[in-house]
């Protein structure tokens, strides 16, 4: 009887229709009869199903089997949700042994390419092509796909965080204890309770006196926390692009007792301009996301994102990591960090971003210093990624008791705005783009010339009018852009020791750009 | 941002005079900030963005230059706001400068603490300590006893008459407490 009900509730819960459809009419079939039909998608759906009924009796009958499970620690889930599932009742004891066997065999078939498939069931709601359920699920074995699910639908407990600038983290707990406030205290990062939010802070390990500057600070939980961990000293630069979420970030940051700020009103990707490149020891980006991870506070996001929110929500990502990262000094004494982190658990805005990160500037990625979590994929669904990006972490709901969340920690090897591999291809690119988008070449080639003269001012205005191009292309496009304006940047600074081995391929593309600026002096003229 | 004027500053170093006395050239002349890499921090300075009077290590000055005006939205701490007729009003932000190094106190029991955090003046019943030699309209910094500031005031009373008294007469007529980052986290 608590299984039905169990089923029953959580498809009302989820809000797919189809879903809901689907399980209902296979509720009986399954309960009746363990084999499966023969279609791959009810196969997968109906493999959920019967976790999802393992995984509700767990949640209805065990209670804190799933709670219990994490607690901080990247736990093996699929010893724990087996001997959960083994455990939690004797309804139907055949059924789910066939279904234990049934998952095993799946999930010895699966590699880790899972999330994408049990993120998209979630996004789409509408009718989606079969190509998005068949190669479900890629991210997790489906028995941790539905613990997935069903941890979504559950708050997560609050966490506190005790201002240090003004009180001692036992006087506030004497304090919410006198008022009747339950605390357990979450005694494992060194003094304080931590949510996913705090994580990437914690990443980032702010130093007293260093430059931070938090490009999406609003309402400002991180950034009162760095000014805490720095103790007031240094500066931050607080950034917030959103009107409307100022208010609060100020008012936040002045009852916290943060003295030490300073808050604009910036779009995250003019930063670079307004701070001067290479000016700053750490960035933290706490990208604006699609908020997959977080859905148990905000079930709308089930509904209202798909794909395409997903895209633009990855490209501006793209652009905000790079501004990031040109506004970091790499020589910095203390630091040259950057500390990524998304409250989503899309791969496509989490581990895309980093790799295209790495391929474009001249950054590392590092361990982020969290000793739990799961590294994040070097590879999915065909696409591949650098190898260093297991050094990425991802939190989940089901296993970290946590908001889903990803954070990637890279450091800044050099100024350079290019990475050395990145110089041959652009010889290519370069060569063959000319026919792509001749109007937005004419603007980057008249930079070219100005900047042969290497004037700062002129740099920087070389760099507006790419960016202004480059926010209306494809990545091609962006990519190449960047090459030709880092090309023009390491001309003009001074060369760390790579450079050595990449001044032949310089002197080429030298020779490459002396052509063009020729043959294009002639429209320059023609065109003053 | 700009530095303040002749006027502005008269005003406001009056206001702060008035909570904190004497104690003024802490504030003003010998702080010394801890902020910024630089070798030589440099001294707080006040300097005024869109009608509010901003405290900022001359530091974080230099570089909130970079900021354009209509971008920049606060810097270090703000004390308070000029208003449309031209006074100035000290706000809630203000409270730790002030705390530290205000003149007159007054501590209020556990029991009326609540009621000033909602807003409503201190009565005699609610005072715990009190500091000696407040006259009336006197700035006062009211704290709870375990000496968390809550926030300041007015005195109506001075501590002589305080002591005269019923435990419903006003004693401090509130200014600003902590509650507003709650109730009106809008307007601040």
């Amino acid at each position: 009887m608590s299984i039905e009900k169990g089923v029953k509730s959580s498809p009302r819960k989820k809000q797919k229709a189809v879903f809901a459809l689907q399980k209902e009419s296979e509720k009986e079939e399954l309960l009746s009869d363990s084999d499966v039909t023969d279609e791959p998608e009810k196969l997968e759906e109906s493999d959920e199903e019967e976790q999802g009924m393992d995984s509700d009796s767990e949640m209805s009958s065990g209670g804190g089997d799933p709670f219990a499970n994490d607690i901080l620690q990247g736990s093996d889930d699929e010893d724990d949700e087996e001997e959960g599932s083994e455990g939690s009742d004797g309804d139907s004891d055949s059924d789910e042994s066939d279904i234990e066997k049934r998952a095993k065999a799946i999930d010895d078939e699966k590699a880790r390419e899972e999330e994408d498939a049990e993120a998209e069931l979630q996004l789409n709601i509408k009718e989606e092509a079969d190509e998005f359920r068949l190669p479900t699920p890629e991210m997790f074995p489906v028995v941790e796909l539905m613990e997935l699910i069903e941890a979504f639908e559950k708050p997560r407990p609050i966490c506190l965080r005790t201002n240090t600038l003004k009180t001692r983290r036992r006087d506030l707990a004497g304090v919410l204890l006198n008022r009747g406030v339950n605390l357990d205290p979450l005694s494992k990062w060194s003094k304080l309770q931590s949510a996913s939010s705090f994580l990437p802070v914690m990443a980032l390990a702010p130093q007293e006196k260093e430059r931070i500057v938090d490009m999406a600070a609003a309402p400002g939980g991180k950034t009162t926390y760095v000014a805490a961990l720095m103790k007031n000293t240094g500066i931050i630069y607080a950034n917030e692009m959103k009107e409307s979420r100022l208010k609060s970030l100020t008012a936040n940051l002045h009852r916290m007792g943060v003295t030490n700020t300073i808050v604009s009103n910036y779009d995250g990707r003019e930063l670079p301009k307004v701070l001067g490149n290479n000016s700053v020891d750490r960035v933290l980006l706490d990208a604006p996301c699609s908020g997959t991870g977080v859905i148990s506070k905000d079930e709308s996001v089930k509904t209202s994102k798909n794909a395409l929110d997903i895209q633009n929500c990855a490209h501006l990502q793209k652009q905000l990591i790079l501004a990031a990262i040109d506004s970091v000094d790499a020589n910095s004494k203390s630091g040259g960090y950057i500390v990524y982190s998304t409250c989503s658990i899309m791969v496509a805005e989490n581990e895309a971003v980093i790799d295209y990160a790495l391929k474009k500037r001249d950054v590392k990625l590092v361990p982020c210093g969290l000793d739990f979590g799961r590294p994040g994929f070097t590879r999915f669904r065909g696409q591949n990624f650098h190898p260093s990006l297991d050094k990425t972490r991802r939190f989940y709901p089901h296993v970290h008791n946590m908001d889903g969340f990803f954070v990637a920690k890279l450091k800044k090897m050099s100024n350079l705005k290019q990475t050395p591999q990145q110089q041959s291809e652009t010889l290519g690119e370069v060569d063959e783009a000319p026919g792509l988008v001749e109007s937005n070449e004419q603007n980057n080639v008249e930079g070219d010339g100005q900047k042969h003269q290497k004037k700062k001012a002129v740099v920087k205005e070389n760099k507006k009018t790419n960016k202004k191009t480059n926010n209306g292309f494809t990545k091609l496009g962006t990519g190449e852009k960047a090459a030709a304006s880092g090309n023009e940047k390491r001309v003009k600074r001074k060369r760390p020791s790579r450079e050595e081995i990449a001044k032949t391929r310089e002197e080429k593309r030298l020779a490459l750009r002396e052509a063009k600026r020729k043959a294009k002096t002639e429209s320059k003229a023609a065109s003053k | 941002m700009r530095p303040l004027d002749e006027n502005e500053t008269t005003l406001v170093f009056n206001k702060l005079h008035k909570f904190v006395g004497n104690n003024l050239k802490n504030i003003v002349l010998e702080s010394q900030s801890h902020e910024g890499p630089d070798a030589n921090p440099g001294r707080y300075c006040f300097r005024l963005q869109k009608n509010r009077v901003y405290y900022v290590s001359e530091s974080l000055i230099k570089r909130a230059t970079n900021v354009k005006r209509e971008k920049l939205v606060s810097l270090g701490t703000q004390i308070g706001k000029f208003t449309k007729a031209g006074k100035f009003h000290l706000t809630i932000q203000s409270l730790n400068l002030l705390a530290a190094n205000a003149k007159h106190k007054v501590w209020l029991k556990p029991t009326s603490e609540m009621s000033f955090l909602y807003g409503n003046s201190v009565l005699k019943g609610g005072v715990g300590r009190i500091t000696e030699n407040i006259q009336v309209n006197d700035g006062v910094v009211v704290f709870s006893m375990s000496d968390v500031p809550l926030g300041f005031g007015d005195a109506a009373k001075s501590t002589v008459d305080c002591r005269k008294m019923d435990p419903n007469g006003i004693v401090v007529h509130r200014h600003a407490d902590i509650g507003e980052y709650l109730r009106m986290e809008d307007d601040l």
